[in-house]
């Protein structure tokens, strides 16, 4: 797969993302800028750009077109524009940019946030917006001074010319967003770089979040803003509403309206405790659809019937067949991946308030530009009718690419005539996620006489995120959201054959920090560990003898996306030979402890990583210790490159060692956090060492995601160096592990 | 009924009813919004205040049980406490959502031990749920807030 192609605009969300081929790529720059809807713009700032406003007053603002969920593109993309337009960046402020086409994710094809691609998007884009509007800027100034532009420069939003001339960028900014468009728009060397790679640069986000004025949806307020709590039936997905009596609750004095909607039945009162007061009072009844009354079992033998079938090739090397025939010895094995929520802190939420023929969207998203599309159908009112503005997110993890909850208030707000905040309780937030779908991971592998992995089948079954909520993606029944972090295998293995086997099983899926990583990471990095035990070699010299050195650029990896797209063995081994070192890896270690290795490439990031673990009388996992080389490429912002491996590897701890979402009648059994298990202070490991191999600046690695799916197989092979069983079901609970 | 208390400093009366939580109350009704609705079950500490000194869970504390009480939020923390401080020197937050409750945690440990160990602060900030994973900074933020003055 290539790029994800460009955005067509469409009612229907089916067809939104287009496949065409061609990315968005390259400078857009706007002039008399139509920023999407009505963007509130005070009269006083002027535009080189769309990323960038500057005022008479000299403020310069600074537009991020993706979503702050934490992991920092409110500082890290502004500091790209900053490095470049020659201002300081500590001064800048900083919006979020409307739905517009200019913002389109290149890598991802919308005005979305998630992939890991944020900074990888914008790297050149943004470093040529920065320095595009500072050259004409400094043509302004130059035509006012009647010289040549060459004899200017700029700094410190400043444009200093010959004899001692000054001009602040507030007072050139007017002309300067008339000046030609340069062309060429030569950036700086590494060498000059102020802010990219600068250790000790701020968030520009941290005061707000810590004196807690940062503004998330839940915390949005407008004049005559009602609250609404909603019912929602139990099943994941495929239930209705039949009928409701609201007798005793609109009676509550405050409740404003009640309301069916297309899921469900919304109260609306003047504050929120009120609304979800009258909500616990009402009565309804609604047909449970199609998945009513499945539970796990039938899930799994679902999965099951997918597993036994051939599957499609997604990856092929030689000839399978004749390879494992061949073999010396043979490994199989079996893996199964479960459901997991994604569960931010913030539950889901939204203004909105639809009146007449207009209507304006608050809302924490990760696809902003969707919004109006899909909101459209569901009022009545065209997509330029209806104004999107995203808020801060508490935590988004792929959830809020779903755009569900922002429809839903809509339809609300419409029925009642006022804006309204729908929120939701962590029990509709955790029943009514779309789910990191589990799956059946089938692997055998034929081993040559030098124990080496002569031939190579892999079989992934699972349902599938994109069939649901991006059909077009699908190609040939292989959804590349599901074959990521396997088709591109990285060892050098002459005989191979990878399928995959759609298949759906009623729980609505989701695209889930690092997706499909989480499934086949654990599932192949289990297993090559599994055969250099069977092959009696150390694991770390197991895989790096085995890695694809290939550099001629030939081998292309068919449908990694997001991925490097070509093997990148030399990276591998460097992290790999650096974690054995930096983790004393082999060392002697007491009776239930042990330690585990696992690599992976994912976003263009090479991990590896080795954890080490204690598992006690009752097989309880405590997580004692991470060690970690990552070669991400270039580090924008290193402390929060930091802060983003070690919120993988918690995030990831929680896959590896606790969550796991169950159904029963077709709804979750976890509904909060005493069921859905998340980790705590007390059970993250107290070191984490995490060490980024130096770049050449050349590129930069996708850094939200990768780390949390490749600690899962790092856990499951510590607990077996600790304990001598092979955990072949994920999350690895103390009942699993006694059952191995 | 009219429910009389001092937040943050400031003599405060609403007139809701005694049943509504806390949170909601500051949040709805006092429109201060720094305190975060996170499960609605005192399970993950994000809406976390102080009611006379003690961190308690807002979503569970119901506003007629304060009366004539001293409670304190985020926005009373001041912006300049050792606590908000130290947050800021090491840059804890990410996605920023479960903060305002782990400080509010964090700020009464301090005031009952003023050099926690590891040990303390996982049996004090095990209430807290942060999903981006900010408990290494938030552990080094406590420790560096412990040598704060």
């Amino acid at each position: 797969m290539g790029k994800m192609e460009n955005v067509v605009k469409s009612e229907n969300r089916r067809d939104f993302l287009k496949v065409s081929g061609a990315g968005v790529g390259g400078l857009a720059l706007g002039f008399s800028l139509q920023l999407g809807p009505k963007i509130a713009q005070a009269a006083t700032t002027h535009s080189p750009n769309a990323w960038i406003k500057i005022g008479t007053d000299n403020t310069v603002t600074i537009m991020v077109a993706r979503s702050e969920m934490g992991q920092d593109v409110y500082t890290s993309m502004p500091m790209l524009v900053a490095e470049e337009l020659n201002v300081d960046l500590n001064k800048v402020k900083v919006e979020f940019a409307p739905p517009a086409e200019v913002y389109i994710n290149a890598l991802l094809g919308g005005q979305l946030t998630g992939g890991s691609t944020s900074v990888r998007d914008a790297w050149e884009k943004l470093r040529k917006a920065g320095a595009s509007a500072r050259m004409m800027l400094v043509a302004a100034a130059a035509d006012n001074w009647g010289v040549d532009a060459s004899k200017c420069s700029a700094a410190n939003s400043m444009v200093k010319g010959p004899g001692g001339k000054k001009a602040k960028y507030g007072d050139l900014a007017e002309k300067a967003a008339t000046m030609e468009v340069p062309k060429e728009v030569p950036l700086k060397p590494k060498s000059e770089w102020k802010y990219i790679g600068n250790v000790k640069q701020a968030r520009l986000d941290t005061k707000a979040k810590v004196n807690g004025t940062a503004g998330f949806g839940i915390d949005t307020r407008v004049p005559g803003m009602l609250y609404a709590a909603v019912w929602m039936p139990p099943q994941t997905m495929g239930a209705k509403v039949e009928s409701y009596d609201d007798s005793r609750a609109k009676n509550m004095p405050g409740v404003k309206a009640i309301v069916q909607y297309s899921r469900g039945v919304a109260v609306v009162a003047d504050s929120y405790w009120t609304a979800k007061k009258a909500k616990d009072m009402l009565k309804v009844k609604y047909d449970g659809g199609p998945n009513a009354g499945k539970d796990m079992g039938q899930v799994w033998e679902e999965l099951e019937l997918g597993a036994v079938e051939p599957g499609i090739t997604f990856r092929e090397a030689g000839n399978y067949d004749e390879g494992i025939a061949k073999a010396q010895k043979t490994v199989t094995a079996e893996y199964r991946l479960p459901f997991k929520s994604h569960s931010p802190m913030e539950p889901q939420n939204t203004m909105a308030d639809v009146r007449g023929d207009k209507a304006i969207i608050i809302t924490p998203t990760q696809f902003q530009q969707i919004i109006p599309h899909v909101v459209s159908g569901a009022i009545g009112l065209k997509p330029e009718q209806i104004e999107v503005h995203t808020t801060f997110l508490g935590g988004g993890f792929g959830r809020r690419v779903e755009t569900d909850y922002a429809i839903d208030a809509a339809e609300i707000s419409k029925a009642v005539g006022a804006p309204v905040q729908m929120i939701w309780s962590r029990e509709d937030d955790m029943m009514h996620d779309s789910y990191s779908p589990g799956g059946i991971y089938k692997l055998e592998a034929g081993l040559d006489s030098g124990g080496k992995i002569a031939a190579m089948r892999y079989k992934a079954t699972s349902p599938s995120i994109s069939a649901v909520l991006f059909p077009s993606l699908v190609k040939d029944g292989i959804d590349p959201f599901a074959v990521e972090g396997i088709d591109n295998f990285p060892y050098a293995t002459p005989d191979m054959k990878f399928t995959y086997q759609l298949t759906d099983v009623g729980i609505r899926p989701g695209y889930w920090r690092a997706v499909s990583h989480n499934n086949n990471a654990p599932a192949l990095e289990s297993f090559i560990d599994e055969c250099a035990h069977a092959a009696g070699q150390d694991p770390i010299d197991y895989r790096i003898s085995q890695l694809d050195m290939d550099t001629s650029g030939a081998k292309k990896h068919a449908w990694s996306g997001l991925s490097a797209g070509v093997p990148v063995g030399a990276r591998m081994k460097k992290v790999l030979e650096e974690v054995r070192k930096k983790s004393k890896w082999g060392k002697k270690m007491p009776a239930g402890q042990g330690q585990g290795v696992a690599v992976m490439e994912g976003y263009n990031t090479v991990i590896a990583v080795v954890t080490e673990v204690t598992v006690d009388s009752s097989n309880n996992v405590t997580l004692d210790k991470i060690i970690s080389v990552v070669d991400a490429g270039q580090l924008v912002h290193p402390d929060q490159a930091l802060a983003q491996m070690q919120s993988c590897f918690v995030y990831g701890q929680c896959v590896g060692l606790y969550n796991e979402i169950t159904i029963t009648d077709g709804a979750t059994d976890q509904d909060n956090f005493d069921t859905y298990r998340i980790a705590r202070i007390n059970e993250v490991p107290k070191v984490m060492d995490i060490h980024f191999v130096p770049s050449d600046g050349s590129f930069v690695g996708g850094l939200g995601e990768p780390g949390t799916a490749v600690i899962v197989p790092a856990l499951a092979n510590a607990v077996f160096a600790a304990t001598g069983k092979r955990v072949r079901e994920f999350p690895l609970t103390p009942e699993r592990i006694a059952q191995a | 009924m009219k429910i009389s208390f001092r937040l943050n400093g400031k003599r405060t009366s609403v007139d809701v009813a005694p049943d509504t939580p806390l949170l909601w109350v500051v949040r709805d009704t006092l429109g201060m919004t720094g305190t975060k609705f996170g499960c609605g079950k005192a399970l993950c500490g994000a809406c976390t205040v102080h009611l006379n000194g003690m961190a308690v869970r807002s979503c569970q504390t119901q506003v007629g049980s304060v009366a004539g009480q001293k409670v304190t939020t985020i926005e009373g923390l001041g912006g300049n406490h050792k606590v908000q401080r130290a947050w800021m020197a090491l840059d804890v937050p990410q996605c920023g959502y479960c903060q305002s409750g782990q400080q509010m945690q964090a700020a009464a440990l301090l005031a009952n031990n003023r050099n926690p160990n590891d040990q303390d602060i996982d049996a004090w900030m095990s209430g807290n749920i942060c999903r981006c994973g900010t408990y290494p900074r938030i552990r080094a933020a406590i420790k560096a807030a412990a040598k704060m003055s």
